[in-house]
């Protein structure tokens, strides 16, 4: 038999010989490092393989060991809080095995080998199970119960059940099959290119609650939905998909920098362990799994944390949990497809990106949703996903972005114009949208308020109507302007200012609950309202504006949750009573 | 097998040249080719296969040909000899000394690429620097360990504002080890006579350390450059604890080179010939800023690019702003109204500044201020474009009021000169000394407690 061996190395693509019965997309060891690659290539017994690692130093003649097995991952208790690489290296063992820069050729298991967890089991012995089916529980972290489910290819009856202490490597059931008997671990793997099956998917009904209010209010996407939040550099994506990871109401958040800075990472690591889930009060790194390629690793990692990611917010939403899935950015991942596309020769689709890019991206997308997962009793989940792109030079136009619109159902668009004049979040209020608000007007009904709808679109409707107005103003000045006019615009005015113009950065203001939201949108549109009513009767936008009751407005966003309720009704009140004042000044 | 030498040249195209019978070169590996005349240069392997290796060669390929030229491949990859007796001293684009003092001989040897800082073993930047200029501290204020590019154009005093923060750059109530590692990437002798007299006047060229490819040098030399003065930035940052402030110009030269390159080896290319790995490639480059935990240097990078006819949106600012912790841009129109520093503060931005600033750092009123300032100076840019059609008579008079304060940002808060250097404080005083003259009102950004403690009251201005 042939020696498998290395024949040819340019940059992150290696190419080996002498590869015998080797599969696309198998797992290879490449050299004396021991690099970790993976076959993207078969011509005969001559394989070409992406290497996750640093080639630098590598030498035709290198020896190549095939692992048969495709890049899978270790699914158990212990992903959580954990901050791994893109081919799940948990970060912090990568430290204290390579040191402060990192290592080649390190392998280490994703989840801690030797911690054990108390398992309790739920079903009995001889109980019959079906696939999916949870046979018992260990509590992960105080935020997230973690369940141990039959895998998707067993049933029968259950031979035996432990309880106590197990590692993840532990079996805690057997079950006896048609073929013979089968054994349930505490962790089980899968290949990550592939979807998990699930038995449904549904139509998403609920919105995804991030506390963002131009979100929230005006561009809501649903739990199980898809996003994209395409802008160029500076205009908020990171931040934006940060506030999201931070205050999105899911069970479980799976956060994928991917390709992006360190330092940005780093941010993460110490700020996340500190920062509190509004409605549990713990921190929210405990319903947390952090994927960090950062964009001086390798590339072709890269293109493998995308799918790490997604595969473990699949695994908990096969739990039946609510998992929300952010990636930043998706852009670094299309580029990382392109250079290793370029390395292989391949002919290139727009821009050198490779035809199969519209593609990947869509089956990206398609793994989420809302579904029904593989279980007897129907269990229910979805997987939320928000897409970052980073455009170059901000054109909407270039394959990535437009791929990614042709997928996605909501979009985010980010503009360095609102971000220069720091108006933040910089989503374009005129250019975004979402597909899913009236899919889920029912739930806005029975769940905040009955006209939260006609707010919505009363305010998108002023809003769209300044910038008409806007363009009127350019040519004839402003003071031209008739008052019922100046009137709206002062509507806008304030609806930008003091509505969607939110700070991640204060203490208060980082997050709005929906409750807040409605009672300052009504606020705001109703002083609208008596602001067009006085004009009307002869008052003057700009006496209006001098109303102490119309700097009031501003404060609503600096006002705690629970004093919300009482400001907003001296709020009202004052505005009441200034107004009919005007009105006399006005009249007499 | 590093001591034979090869002499089959299959073909030379650019500035790579193809070696044949070559048994296992490493990829990365470097290569020393002599030409006839003796004349030696260095290589690096950059595709390889058995029987033959792809040698990019650092320098000329001129008198070099098919059967004249032997190689020897060296069985190293890219290394740097580093020492703290590079203090003080200037070499060329490849590291030799170009100051009449000795080779630097270490025991420390480092490898030029060297593999990324685990995001796990980073440091939040958090140590606000004092450059001394108002509109880096005031509005995008630099931490230690960041990277902010200055993005500039042709003719534009980038050079004067890079030497300043040189000059000025402090960290409040510490004396720690500072020093200055400076490459020069394809620019003109003039501008690196202009910074090396720059560093000697202020006494700052005793703790720098300077690597020089001038334009006149090989331009594959560029490729090495970048990465020579930054391991020698980890050097001293990392293994003499220095807080080390690394600037690099220019780096569009850089990218030039890369395109070079990637057109010899006919690879696909992306946007405007620049090759698809260019964002990954400059990854490498710029992600080498940082903290580490547990250890006591720094390294902050400034890059300065020369953005192709002002274009912000072209390849080489455009990646670089997807990698760096913001930008300070430059504006030619401010330069011609004589505004110096003429920085464009509304596309500027520093991504790290939250973490550098606020009470305890620079002061509690920071970010409220800094936001109101954008806003309102952004509010009166607008008013000016809107006056130049309908005349600002017809503006309203809240816009005249914002149009009167953005020109006076221009002229007081970001013009300062190239010999002034302002503590933070005076610098937050001259913008309130401008936000003041609004209504409070149109103070949205800004807490109530803050303006009630910072406006300033002047007789006349105060509403009732």
């Amino acid at each position: 038999m042939l020696d498998s061996i290395v024949s040819r190395i340019s940059g992150s693509v290696v190419v080996a010989t002498g590869v015998e019965d080797a599969q696309m997309y198998d797992v290879v060891r490449i050299g004396e490092m021991g690099l970790l690659g993976e076959i993207i290539r078969l011509e005969g017994n001559k394989a070409t393989i992406q290497v996750y690692e640093d080639t630098t130093g590598i030498k035709p003649g290198e020896k190549v060991t095939n692992t048969k097995r495709p890049l899978s991952m270790q699914l158990g208790p212990g992903l959580l809080k954990s901050i791994y690489d893109g081919i799940q290296r948990p970060l912090d063992v990568l430290r204290a095995k390579s040191g402060d820069f990192i290592g080649r050729g390190v392998v280490i298991p994703a989840l801690d080998q030797t911690k054990k967890w108390e398992f309790i089991p739920i079903k009995k012995k001889n109980e019959e199970v079906r696939p999916g089916e949870i046979i018992g529980t260990v509590q992960e972290t105080p935020l997230i119960n973690h369940k141990i489910m039959v895998p998707y290819n067993m049933s029968g009856e259950l031979a035996s059940i432990s309880e106590g202490k197990f590692t993840v490597n532990d079996n805690v059931a057997e079950i006896k099959t048609s073929s013979g008997k089968s054994q349930i671990g505490l962790s089980s793997w899968w290949m990550v290119r592939t979807p998990r099956p699930v038995h449904k998917k549904l139509p998403p009904e609920s919105p995804l609650l991030t506390g963002q209010r131009v979100l929230d209010t005006f561009f809501p996407v649903a739990k199980g939905g898809t996003a994209a939040i395409p802008g160029p550099f500076g205009s908020g994506k990171t931040v934006t998909q940060q506030q999201l990871a931070k205050w999105a109401d899911s069970n479980v958040i799976v956060y994928i920098g991917c390709g992006e800075r360190g330092n940005e990472m780093t941010e993460i690591l110490t700020t996340f362990p500190e920062l509190e889930d509004p409605k549990s009060k713990r921190p929210l790194m405990e319903r947390t799994v952090l994927v960090a390629n950062t964009s001086n690793m390798p590339v072709a990692a890269r293109e493998a944390s995308i799918y790490t990611g997604i595969t473990m917010g699949e695994y908990y939403r096969d739990m039946g949990y609510d998992v929300a899935l952010m990636a930043d950015s998706t852009s670094r991942w299309a580029e990382a497809l392109r250079e290793i596309s370029g390395r292989l020769e391949e002919m290139p689709g727009e821009e050198g990106y490779p035809a199969y890019l519209g593609r990947r991206l869509a089956e990206f997308y398609e793994r989420g949703g809302k579904a029904v997962v593989v279980s007897p009793e129907g269990r229910i989940g979805s997987l939320t996903l928000v897409g970052a792109v980073s455009p170059p030079g901000g054109d909407f136009s270039e394959p990535v972005s437009q791929n990614t619109l042709r997928v996605t159902r909501v979009f985010w668009a980010l503009d360095a114009n609102l971000a220069s004049r720091r108006h933040f979040p910089s989503i374009n209020w005129l250019t975004s949208y979402s597909l899913y608000a009236d899919d889920m007007d029912d739930w806005y009904k029975s769940n905040i308020s009955s006209d939260w709808t006609t707010l919505r679109r009363e305010a998108l409707e002023i809003l769209q109507r300044e910038s008409e107005l806007q363009e009127i103003v350019q040519l004839i000045g402003y003071d031209a302007l008739p008052e019922p006019e100046k009137g709206i615009l002062d509507t806008a005015r304030s609806i930008r200012e003091d509505y969607l113009q939110q700070s991640a950065y204060d203490e208060v203001d980082t997050y709005t609950s929906i409750r807040k939201q409605m009672l300052m949108l009504s606020t705001i549109l109703e002083f609208g309202k008596l602001e067009s009513e006085a004009i009307r009767k002869g008052a003057t936008s700009q006496k209006i504006s001098s109303l102490s009751v119309r700097k009031d407005l501003s404060m609503i966003k600096w006002t705690r949750e629970e004093e919300v309720e009482a400001k907003v009704n001296e709020i009202r009140t004052n505005m009441k009573t200034q107004f009919e004042s005007l009105m006399m000044e006005v009249t007499h | 097998m590093s001591n034979i030498a090869y002499k089959n040249l299959g073909k030379i195209a650019g500035p790579l040249i193809f070696v044949e019978g070559v048994e296992n070169a490493a990829y990365g590996e470097m290569v020393e080719i002599k030409t006839q005349d003796g004349e030696r240069r260095q290589g690096q392997v950059l595709d390889t296969r058995a029987g033959l290796a792809v040698v990019q060669v650092f320098g000329q390929t001129y008198g070099l040909g098919s059967s004249n030229t032997s190689t020897r491949f060296t069985g190293e990859t890219a290394m740097i000899s580093v020492s703290d007796e590079m203090l003080g001293r200037t070499f060329d684009g490849l590291g030799n000394p170009r100051d009449s003092g000795p080779k630097i001989i270490s025991s420390h040897k480092f490898d030029l690429v060297g593999s990324g800082i685990n995001p796990y073993s980073r440091e939040e930047p958090s140590e606000f620097i004092q450059t001394g200029m108002s509109n880096i501290d005031g509005m995008n204020t630099l931490v230690r360990g960041q990277k902010l590019p200055i993005f500039s154009g042709a003719g534009l005093p980038h050079n004067l504002l890079a030497s300043q923060i040189a000059r000025q750059a402090k960290v409040l109530g510490s004396s720690e080890n500072f020093s200055v590692v400076f490459a020069a990437i394809g620019i003109t002798s003039e501008e690196a006579n202009f910074f090396v007299r720059q560093f000697e006047e202020s006494g700052a060229l005793g703790r720098s350390v300077l690597f020089l490819n001038l334009s006149s040098d090989p331009s594959m030399e560029r490729i090495m450059t970048p990465r020579l003065a930054l391991t020698t930035a980890e050097f001293l940052a990392y293994e003499k604890e220095m807080h080390v402030l690394v600037i690099l110009t220019d780096m569009t030269n850089y990218c030039e080179a890369l395109r070079e390159i990637s057109a010899a080896r006919e690879e696909v290319p992306g946007r405007r010939g620049y090759p698809g790995y260019m964002y990954t490639d400059l990854a490498s480059i710029y992600e080498r800023a940082g903290k580490i935990k547990g250890r006591n240097g720094s390294v902050t990078q400034i890059p300065i690019l020369a953005m192709p006819a002002d274009d912000i949106t072209h390849p080489i600012p455009d990646l670089t702003g997807y990698i760096t912790e913001g930008q300070i841009v430059m504006s030619r129109e401010l330069h011609r109204l004589n505004v110096q520093p003429p920085v464009d503060v509304l596309t500027s931005l520093s991504r790290l500044m939250n973490q550098g600033i606020g009470s305890g750092r620079t002061r509690e009123d920071h970010r409220n201020l800094a936001d109101q300032l954008y806003a309102t100076y952004a509010q009166g840019k607008d008013a000016r474009a809107l006056a130049a059609i309908v005349g600002e008579e017809a503006l309203s008079d809240n816009d005249r009021k914002f149009l009167k304060i953005a020109n006076d940002f221009e002229r007081k808060f970001v013009n300062q000169g190239i010999d002034e250097s302002r503590s933070i404080e005076q610098t937050l005083d001259i913008g309130w000394d401008l936000i003041s003259e609004l209504p409070e009102s149109e103070m949205k950004r800004i807490k109530p407690e803050f303006i009630a403690k910072y406006k300033r009251n002047r007789i006349g201005l105060e509403e009732s």
